[in-house]
């Protein structure tokens, strides 16, 4: 078994040998390192006996990378030393599979790396320099290159400054940051010595603020005393910790910092710090509530045109945003290579299908049961449920996963204590988006003019020879296809099921009763306001409290004003 | 004397309403004899699955008489009627719950299960005194009658009406279903109250208690029934239609428009918490998916389907529809939104006054142009 199963892997790896070579030459700058490289697996096998001799005899990455199985820990840390010498940013894979004791030794003496823990007999193994697929090697005949303390910390160093010298400005600073995380004496010397060659600002700032929290732990008071004053208003956490070290006192009560001037500073720089960071922290939530009201206008928008302007109670409202966020999975179904297109493709999509479902509701039922509300409600209600269960037979009854696009994963970080992110960001745009062109639609277009006429004067404007019963299809098809594309939308931020309609059905309502019935402006100022009032009352109250009291607080504010913030005037309201 | 008469008169008058006790007193009769009297081998045999059943669809047709008096009559469409069933059930459940004692997993003879599970020591100020069957019973009709005299009373005196007001009863349900959920309210959380052991000392598992309950359902539907013949045929009832009908102008007249509704509301609210009380005990658990905005809408639709505005059209349609329901979730579950959508969207555009209404319109057309007697609203 083991014979069939070592040839069959013999077979793969010089298949895979010789396509990974000219790769790696175009990979590699020395053309000298590259030709070693490429017979590293001779070398491999002739070298044997030379690694253990003498570490300073050998010069080649590659040579270096094999004498290491052999070598004692002493002879690893120069070995190490020495590979980032010679190779530069090439050793930075080898060192770190080192440090994290995924480097091994296999049945040819080859050092290769095993991704991953396996459980299995056979596990894939890579290259140590490119990372290039050699194939897979059994369990039994691998053993792994140890490390001790000494030499995780010296590769630790060592990655350090491979890391801060790396040619990416991006790259370095998360060097920068993430030895923060971990100062010791390796990572402070490779901080220290990369901090006059910095050529980038950012970068050597935040070499600074580590160098810094370093001198906080310096035995001069004086040294402390600089790099407190120098940390205040830094708002990391790890700045944090470290300045709150130096105003702790011990179990006895007495403080840790032994001189009275950096204990002040130290406080002062805290309450700085603090006082900055409840900033950040009320403007993280007013962004929180501005994005839930965002949610909340785009989901309630198509209302306020089929309820607010036609009087149309539509609660099949929320099962065309349903078919809107379908539209999305189904577009990246269609084109499942490039998901940014589809969810751009599906916004003109889902207007499109959920303004044809809506023209057809309009003629097929509402037409019928104009003037009658209560009617028109429940109507809508079965045909809500008639949908739901459409596309829990189509689809399935489960949700469905939507990809989110490139450009909207990830957060914008502005600083330690603020990073907001991206897919919230589009889609406050988003929002403002669809809110000016749906007022343009209505302000500045023939179709809006009629629309206008129609809900305020409906014999008027037919003695005018508006042809209401289109008027009335049309209208109805705008605000559903508002609903759909609100769905698109919403299918970014939530699972997309049967049920997505429902969930929102009620907060849509809501906050075009709030806004006062058929007033775009005051739909766009109560949706924002009532995100942005759940959201301030989350962290006292908790996300369900904070939506009961919203809710109770409509319940009384209907008492006193029932046509809401922005009521209609004139002949229009009495209808 | 002729005060009293002329009360029965008006319980009598109408052949609905004769159909309907007949079709009640015959259940009353017949369900318990098939059931305790007949062998179970029997084909006559009515099995206590059905009992439970019955029992449980004869509290949604009083909770649809309910629906019927505020909406059928008054004009007030509630999306939040479920609020008053669940309260009304939920009191039941504090009771029934208290009964079990130390039978409970946990053994604990003061908290319930629940309790012991969230780690609570005491028993909440609320969960006091509901051991006591009287005190539980007061409850049953004092919290729902309350919320719905609060609600009612500041939405009828700013005039909120029609789609506003339906918007708003739904807020109301919906903003409880969300707070019965959270467990730090003391009814349980998602779970809600359930394992119910016995009733004033009865085992609630015993065929003979399920016919009890059966008997009290139908019981308080049947005197539901009669009181509120007896209101819509009273005065009050006038002025009720005539709320229904042109609001302004009864106001203009002179009468306090928002005191009728404001009664009218609360009464309708105090049936729909008997009703949940009821059905409570007949089903073994209260949850708060009782106060789902759905489980409100489809209450309308029962109403909606049996015939808006007339007292016996509400009962028969929350029958039918339930067992419409039973069957297809039973026969099949794909289809059962499809139908009860349908239900929704056909009974609107063909069947504005429902089953009821329809069976008139044949009558009408088969007794040649007699003219249709009264005009059900």
């Amino acid at each position: 078994m083991s014979h069939a199963g070592n040839r069959s892997r013999n077979g793969t790896n010089t298949v895979n040998v010789s396509t990974v070579r000219p790769l790696l030459r175009v990979l590699l700058a020395a053309g000298a390192f590259a030709l070693a490289l490429g017979a590293r697996p001779v070398i491999a096998q002739d070298e044997r006996a030379a690694a253990a001799a003498a570490v300073g005899d050998l010069q080649q990455p590659a040579a270096l990378v094999a004498a290491l199985p052999d070598a004692s820990y002493a002879d690893k840390q120069a070995i190490c030393e020495r590979l980032v010498q010679t190779a530069g940013a090439q050793a930075g894979p080898v060192l770190r599979a080192l440090l994290d004791g995924r480097l091994y030794s296999d049945a040819h003496h080859r050092v290769v790396v095993v991704e991953g823990e396996s459980e299995s007999e056979t596990v894939p193994i890579h290259d140590p320099f490119s990372g290039a697929a050699l194939g897979s090697a059994a369990s039994a005949d691998l053993s792994r290159i140890g490390s001790n303390n000494m030499l995780r910390k010296t590769l630790k160093g060592l990655l350090a400054q491979l890391d801060l010298a790396d040619v990416d400005p991006a790259r370095r600073l998360a060097a920068v940051q993430e030895s923060l995380r971990s100062l010791d004496g390796a990572t402070i010397d490779a901080l220290r010595a990369r901090r006059d060659q910095e050529p980038d600002d950012k970068v050597r700032r935040a070499i600074d603020v580590g160098l810094a929290t370093a001198d906080l732990a310096s035995d001069s008071a004086d040294a402390r005393l600089a790099a407190v004053q120098k940390l205040d208003g830094e708002l990391s956490p790890e700045v944090y910790n470290a300045l709150q070290a130096l105003v702790a006192t011990d179990e006895a009560g007495a403080s840790r910092e032994a001189d009275e001037r950096v204990r002040i500073a130290a406080r002062q720089a805290l309450s700085h710090i603090d006082a900055m960071r409840s900033v950040y922290g009320a403007v993280e939530t007013l962004f929180f509530g501005l994005s839930l009201g965002s949610v909340l206008v785009l989901s309630a928008i198509g209302l306020a045109i089929t309820f607010g302007v036609m009087g149309v109670i539509n609660m099949a409202h929320g099962e065309l945003m349903m078919l809107g966020a379908y539209t999305a999975y189904v577009m990246q179904q269609i084109l499942p290579q490039h998901i940014t297109a589809a969810t751009l493709l599906s916004v003109p999509m889902a207007f499109v299908v959920a303004g044809v479902a809506g023209v057809a509701i309009e003629r097929g039922i509402v037409r019928f049961l104009y003037g009658r509300p209560l009617e028109t409600l429940l109507a809508t209600f079965g045909l809500s449920l008639i949908l739901q269960q459409l596309v829990r037979s189509v689809f399935s009854p489960l949700n469905r996963s939507v990809s989110t696009p490139e450009f909207m994963s990830g957060s914008w970080v502005v600083n330690d204590a603020l990073s907001l992110t991206w897919n919230r960001l589009y889609i406050v745009a988003f929002m403002l988006l669809v809110f000016v062109a749906l007022l343009l639609v209505l302000k500045r277009t023939s179709l809006g003019l009629k629309v206008r006429a129609v809900s305020q004067n409906r014999a008027m404007a037919r003695a005018m020879g508006v042809r209401t019963e289109w008027i009335d299809a049309l209208t109805f098809g705008l605000g559903s296809g508002v609903a759909g594309v609100a769905g698109v939308a919403l299918s970014q931020l939530t699972n997309v099921g049967p049920n997505l309609g429902q969930s929102y059905i009620i907060d849509s309502f809501m906050v075009v009763v709030f806004g006062g019935v058929g007033s775009l402006w005051g739909t766009l100022i109560s949706g924002m306001s009532l995100g942005v009032v759940s959201k301030l009352l989350e962290p006292y109250a908790g996300a369900v409290m904070a939506k009961i009291l919203v809710l109770l607080f409509l319940i009384l504010f209907i008492q006193r004003r029932p046509r809401g913030l922005f009521p209609q005037k004139g002949r229009a309201a009495e209808g | 004397m002729t005060q009293s008469k002329s009360l029965l008169g008006t319980l009598w008058t109408e052949r609905g309403s004769r159909a309907f006790y007949a079709v009640l007193l015959l259940a009353a009769v017949l369900v318990p004899v098939l059931n305790l009297g007949v062998a179970e081998s029997s084909a006559l045999h009515v099995p206590t699955y059905t009992v439970a059943l019955l029992g449980k669809y004869l509290c949604y047709a009083l909770l649809a008489i309910a629906v019927d008096l505020v909406w059928g009559y008054c004009g007030i469409l509630s999306l939040g009627h479920t609020a008053f069933f669940a309260l009304g059930g939920y009191a039941m459940g504090m009771y029934l719950m208290r009964q079990i004692g130390t039978r409970g997993v946990y053994g604990d003879p003061l908290l319930p299960d629940f309790m012991v599970f969230l780690n609570w020591k005491e028993l909440p100020w609320f969960w006091h005194g509901m051991d006591t069957f009287w005190f539980a019973m007061l409850m049953v009709l004092l919290v729902p009658g309350l919320l719905a005299y609060a609600f009612g009373w500041f939405a009828f005196r700013s005039r909120v009406t029609g789609v506003y007001l339906s918007i708003i009863t739904q807020a109301l349900t919906y903003a409880l279903l969300l707070a019965f959920f959270r467990n730090e309210m003391g009814f349980g959380g998602n779970n809600g109250l359930t394992d119910f052991k016995d009733l004033l000392g009865f085992d609630l598992q015993k065929p003979g208690v399920r016919v009890a309950l059966f008997l009290a359902s139908a019981l308080a539907l049947g005197l539901a029934y009669a009181a509120c013949r007896a209101v819509i045929a009273s005065r009050l009832g006038r002025v009720i239609e005539a709320v229904r009908d042109a609001e302004s102008r009864t106001r203009f007249i002179g009468y306090r428009v928002e005191n009728v509704k404001l009664w009218v509301w609360v009464f309708s609210a105090l049936l729909a918490a008997v009703a949940g009380a009821l059905y409570v005990p007949q089903v073994g658990i209260i949850n708060p998916s009782e106060f789902a905005p759905i489980g409100a809408i489809e209450i309308v639709v029962w109403v909606a389907v049996g015939g808006r505005g007339t007292l016996y059209g509400a009962a028969l349609g929350a029958l039918l529809v339930n067992y419409a329901k039973t069957w297809f979730t039973g026969a099949l579950p794909e289809v059962w939104l499809f139908a009860l959508g349908g239900l929704f969207v056909g009974v609107t555009l063909f069947l504005p006054q429902g089953i009821v209404g329809l069976i008139a319109q044949l009558q009408a057309r088969l007794r040649r142009p007699a003219p249709p007697k009264e005009a059900s609203a």
